[in-house]
């Protein structure tokens, strides 16, 4: 650490600063802070409200390790990342975690050498057309104008949906969301593909959203998740056991509400396990035994941080469809707490 | 004779007629309009059509600024407002103001800190830019730079105070040494002002920081236009040493260091800032140690650094060469040695001779300074861009936002060219 | 008087390498030598470093990998199928592209502006005034984005043309205007000589080339008969006849004929469509690096003095005569350095495509090919090569054509 003092001296102080020592556990718990990668701002997911304090179902994400390591959901610096930016943010050490609606391929896991953790939000592409130009199938829109939000895996299954289904297109690869909208709304091309997720956040914004259909047909898989460098498996089991945490908590009907009463002990020795009053859970992460109580504190459950960010009472007013728990028909999944 | 003709005349005039006034279309406004707008047919058309312009450009913009809207709190309000009428929504600049000027993250409270630095920047910079004012202002310049960063980052004030520590036992050196051998000095100076920080490094305690006086801000928290003027005012600063020191060696005989800053410079000038931020971004995180990470403020600010270098040090170049060769030539006649010859003869003339190219260079990359947003960073168009478009309330507002960056850079553009004309037209009287 | 002695041979002494002007460059040099080494290898280590740590490697390979992705705006053929490489290549074009077209208008622009400018009508002038003021003073990045804004909101979407109510209609039934393009009629011949269209029109070039050529003889034969007898032939028919008539013979012989645009489905179809990005971003640097270019026009026809255009007069040249031989050729000397190093400039600022979605180099090797493979280093040099060539490439053209005006002085 005198080290970087130096440094510190050298380059007018602070602006450079040790880290990536041992291993991202130690050092995020020798910062005191969690550097967390997200995006530039996307509502619903992560954005800076009014206040500049940042707010969104990633954000949540990254509070919730910043609580399970350090036991405050505070002490996270939000690092905003581009579609460019991220992966070298990451690789360099500049963040400890990514959550920025990042979709979990083979390569990016492979042969960029991260490591995802888990899902936090199973997503889809999707497009978005004007009503009037009464298209009811993505299939229909032969020679159509396409606008895409650049930096994600979209254009990519673009290309792949209307060469399999042999039809035409031209795309319009647009920076920003907020852009890309623009030209959206003043005609400039017919149909708007993001994931699913994002086109509903964006109508949410619309003037008049009636006036825009969500086409059926979802064109990939975008499992999105946190990720971590690759071979860091501590801090990788850390990150992960916070997300499965969220998710097991409201399979287990644990809420902020209930929480105290919860961990003072109950009936159910998986809840018992998951906070701390059973087992050495927390002690084999290298964490203290309250670790997922406070994770969970800090937002709420899966469930409250998905209603109170993107679900249907939001302007954004998603449904949980895929991403309900499996009790309900959808795909999280925690494994086992023992 | 004279008798004869005196009496023949009746009249001897013995006053002055007054002038008569020139014909109604020689005088006052007719015939300023007639001399400067329609002396012939030409001028006629392209007067009526510049008022054209002039009259389309007015009655497609005025309607909407005179109806502009200051209070709502969302854009769906302000349409509510206008009910379909033309207008411009002003009060997401209301609204959002602190958010333009300081980014979204800088603490609320602490606002008076870059202002003040604003303020100060205005003295610190002025006997810089105004010959005439005491040189002994001077010495506030040299210390504003880490008055400035504690003001803006806060923390402690060891840091700064040690970096200006080790400049002045750096200065201290070269003041003693270097009137007898310049490297020696040179050298010195350098070895002295490491060995205090280095010194200083291991005197500051850790955490010192964290009950500083005034509240540490991490650089990741500076935003908006106090981002761009940040970056504007450290990189053209700091670029102008490096641009004289590079201009120098281009010069040089010494055939090394003379290709060594030729491919700098080539190399910068040959790609576009975008591409050397694009570096900062994405690559020069893997050439700083492996267990160190320096914070995309400090990378963004060494690319933009040298970009502006290689453009100061082609100026300065210039002004070099237009010297006349009698001055070198003097100077070596005088017996002085290189470094004497440069600080005491050469430079002075050849830095008032580039004063207003390296003004422009300097505007151009203040204006540049807007591209630091493609790389994810929120200065004033990165805010415009990332948070305050992309929010729920003000989707959709791009004109007025536009409109306010563009009208901020224009004032300041366009005062920083004013004064540069202002010196040219000085510097042109004092050679004559 | 005392002759010229060597130095007294001395010994060769450690101070010497400072302290004596033979050895000092070297020992700078020494010095700067092993600084810059120093400075390499730690560099080169620490990337070593990193990359092993984050277990990657410089690779090129990925650049003959399919793309997968589609780029609207292209000069060659490419689909999602081609290659990185071939991405870029589209790229690169199309920065080739848009610098080339905006350096034209550019000129155009700041040539008109730069002659306005000192016009003696006091509105014009004003006006050219502001015009420069206001683009130079504000950065390049917004006025991309305004000009991009204003584009999309004020032209209308192809949908206004459709239906028996349409807000708007085709100019001439040929040209239509939206905000996704221009769309004008192509030209193209129903019985061209050869099979390819691009052959038929290289034809049409070697025809143009061939009625210069001609020209050219008729104006030398001019010349000597004016020489010889002191009359000179009127040629302007001559001229005219040799630069129309093997076009409109080409152009008879493989009949001509135009496609129009036409709205099919969601878009217009048929006819040169020019994409509304290239055009926002053109016209967006034009109007920018013109309002540069006017100072310079500006400050040539000024630095030409009034004496030059007073002795050219009283040696009897007429007003035209007066422009091209004396005042232009003075005042280009002047212009043309700064409008290249404009140029350059322009070339690099294309750069900021990526704003308006426009396929450059930096927007499809530097953007979306970076972003699926994730290959910043290799992706970011390579670029930086690209920029670096093009703008030597200019800057030596530069060279060669300072060195051909520069007042020859004896």
């Amino acid at each position: 650490m005198k080290k970087s003092v130096i440094l510190g001296a050298m380059t007018f102080a602070g602006l450079a600063a040790g880290a990536a020592s041992a291993g991202t556990l130690d050092d995020v718990k020798a910062r005191g802070k969690l550097n967390c990668g997200v995006t530039t701002g996307l509502v619903g997911f992560a954005a800076p409200n009014a206040n500049g304090e940042w707010e969104g179902f990633d954000v949540a994400v990254c509070r919730a390790v910043a609580a399970a390591v350090l036991g405050d959901s505070n002490a996270v610096e939000f690092v905003p990342t581009t579609g460019k930016t991220r992966f070298t943010a990451l690789a360099s050490g500049e963040i400890d975690m990514l959550a920025r609606n990042t979709t979990w391929t083979f390569s990016r896991d492979v042969d960029l050498k991260f490591e995802f953790v888990g899902v936090n939000y199973y997503d889809g592409q999707g497009f978005m057309v004007p009503k009037e130009l009464g298209v009811s199938s993505a299939k229909e829109l032969d020679g159509a104008t396409v606008c895409i939000q650049t930096g994600t895996t979209t254009e990519l299954n673009l290309a792949d949906f209307f060469r399999s289904n042999n039809i035409s297109y031209e795309p319009v690869p647009i920076e920003t969301n907020a852009e890309a909208q623009q030209q959206y709304l003043a005609g400039a091309c017919d149909v708007y593909t993001t994931d699913a997720s994002g086109l509903a956040a964006t109508r949410a914004t619309f003037d008049d959203p009636a006036g825009h259909v969500i086409l059926p047909e979802i064109i990939s898989k975008e499992p999105l998740g946190p990720l971590v460098r690759h071979g860091d498996h501590e801090w990788g089991d850390v990150v992960r056991w916070s997300l499965m945490a969220l998710i097991a908590a409201e399979e287990l009907g644990i809420t902020s509400a209930n929480l105290g009463e919860m961990a003072a002990g109950t009936e159910n020795p998986e809840i018992n396990r998951l906070l701390g009053t059973e087992g050495t859970l927390g002690e084999m992460l290298g964490l203290s035994a309250d670790w997922a109580k406070n994770a969970i504190a800090s937002q709420g459950n899966y469930g409250e941080i998905f209603a109170k960010n993107i679900g249907e009472d939001t302007p954004v007013g998603l449904a949980r469809g895929l991403n309900a728990q499996w009790t309900e028909g959808g795909l999280l999944y925690a494994p086992p707490f023992r | 004779m004279s008798d004869t003709h005196a009496h023949s005349i009746a009249f001897v005039r013995d006053t002055e007629i007054p002038p008569s006034p020139p014909p109604a279309g020689e005088t006052g406004v007719v015939k300023w309009l007639r001399e400067n707008l329609f002396s012939n047919a030409v001028n006629s058309a392209l007067t009526i059509a510049s008022l054209l312009v002039i009259y389309i450009l007015l009655s497609k913009t005025l309607p909407w600024l005179l109806n502009g809207v200051w209070t709502t709190n969302s854009l769906a309000e302000c349409r509510e407002v206008l009910q379909g009428k033309t207008g411009a929504c002003f009060s997401v600049l209301t609204e959002r103001w602190n958010q333009l000027l300081y980014g979204f993250k800088y603490p609320s409270d602490q606002y008076w800190r870059p202002n003040l630095a604003l303020v100060l920047l205005l003295f610190a910079i002025a006997p810089v830019l105004f010959f005439d004012l005491p040189r002994k202002l001077l010495a506030f310049t040299a210390v504003y730079p880490f008055l400035a960063f504690w003001l803006i980052w806060g923390g402690t004030i060891l840091a700064p105070i040690v970096a200006l520590v080790g400049f002045a036992a750096g200065a201290f050196v070269f003041q003693t040494y270097g009137k007898s051998s310049f490297a020696v000095g040179f050298f010195g100076a350098i070895a002295a002002a490491f060995a205090v920080w280095i010194l200083g490094g291991w005197l500051i305690p850790e955490g010192a920081s964290e009950n500083a006086m005034l509240k540490a801000v991490p650089s990741r928290d500076l935003g908006g236009f106090m981002l761009n003027l940040m970056l504007g005012v450290t990189c053209v600063s700091l670029s102008l040493p490096l641009g004289i020191a590079l201009a120098l060696g281009r010069q040089s005989d010494m055939p090394l260091i003379k290709w060594m800053c030729v491919v700098f410079i080539e190399f910068v000038r040959g790609v576009p800032l975008i591409t050397l931020l694009f570096v900062a971004s994405v690559m020069l995180a893997y050439f700083f140690p492996p267990e160190s990470t320096v914070d995309l403020f400090l990378r963004v600010v060494i690319m933009i650094t040298m970009f502006s270098a290689a453009y100061i040090a082609e100026v300065i170049r210039g002004g070099l060469a237009a010297l006349p060769k009698g001055q070198y030539e003097a100077a070596d006649s005088l017996g002085l040695d290189y470094p004497q010859a440069m600080r005491l003869i050469i430079l002075p003339q050849a830095l008032k001779i580039s004063i207003p190219g390296i003004v422009n260079v300097a505007v151009g990359l203040f204006k540049d300074t807007t591209l630091v947003s493609v790389i994810s960073m929120f200065d004033l168009v990165g805010m415009i861009r990332g948070p305050i478009l992309a929010s729920t309330e003000w989707n959709g507002v791009y004109w007025e936002l536009l409109g306010f960056a563009a009208l901020l850079f224009f004032v300041v553009c366009y005062g920083i060219s004013q004064y540069s004309q202002w010196l040219e037209r000085r510097l042109a009287t004092d050679h004559r | 008087m005392s002759t010229l002695t060597d130095p007294p041979n001395e010994n060769f002494r450690l101070s010497m390498l400072i302290n004596d002007t033979r050895y000092r460059s070297l020992t700078f040099q020494v010095i700067a030598a092993i600084v810059l080494a120093l400075c390499i290898w730690y560099l080169g280590n620490n990337l070593i470093q990193n990359l092993r740590a984050a277990g990657l490697n410089i690779s090129y390979t990925f650049l003959g990998d399919p793309s997968g992705y589609d780029i609207n705006q292209r000069l060659v053929e490419y689909d999602s199928q081609s290659s990185h490489a071939k991405a870029a290549l589209v790229g690169l074009l199309n920065t080739l592209l848009v610098a080339f077209l905006a350096c034209i208008t550019a000129t155009v622009f700041g040539v008109v502006a730069g002659v306005l400018r000192l016009s003696n009508n006091w509105l014009v002038s004003k006006l050219m005034a502001v015009y420069v003021e206001i683009f130079r003073n504000i950065p390049v990045l917004i006025w991309i984005i305004i000009i991009f804004t204003i584009m999309t909101a004020v032209l209308p979407g192809p949908a206004a043309f459709r239906g028996d109510n349409a807000t708007s209609s085709m100019l001439f039934d040929a040209f239509a205007f939206t905000n996704r393009g221009i769309y004008t009629p192509m030209p193209w011949f129903e019985n061209g000589i050869f099979a390819s269209t691009a052959m038929n029109w290289l034809l049409v070039l070697a025809g143009f080339a061939a009625s210069w050529f001609a020209a050219h003889q008729i104006n030398v034969w001019a010349n000597t008969k004016q020489e010889a007898t002191g009359v000179r032939p009127k040629t302007t028919a001559m001229i005219l006849a040799a630069w129309l008539v093997p076009f409109l013979a080409l152009m008879l012989i493989m009949g001509l004929t135009w496609e129009y645009p036409e709205l099919k489905g969601f878009n217009f179809s048929g006819g040169i469509k020019v994409g509304g990005p290239l055009i926002a971003l053109w016209f967006a640097l034009s109007i920018y690096t013109g309002a540069f270019i006017a100072e310079n026009v500006r400050a040539g026809i000024q630095a030409v003095s009034k004496g030059q255009t007073e002795a050219a007069s009283a040696l009897g040249l007429r007003p035209r005569r007066v422009m091209n031989l004396v005042v232009l050729p003075q005042a280009l000397r002047v212009i043309i350095p700064p409008l290249i190093s404009n140029f350059l400039n322009i070339t690099k600022n294309s750069s900021l495509a990526i704003a308006v979605g426009y396929a450059d180099i930096t927007a499809t090797l530097g953007g979306i090919t970076l972003n699926q493979t994730g290959r910043a280093i290799e992706c970011v040099l390579l670029l930086m090569l690209f920029y670096l060539t093009a703008s030597l490439t200019i800057s030596m053209v530069m060279n060669v054509y300072n060195a051909s005006v520069k007042l020859k002085e004896r």
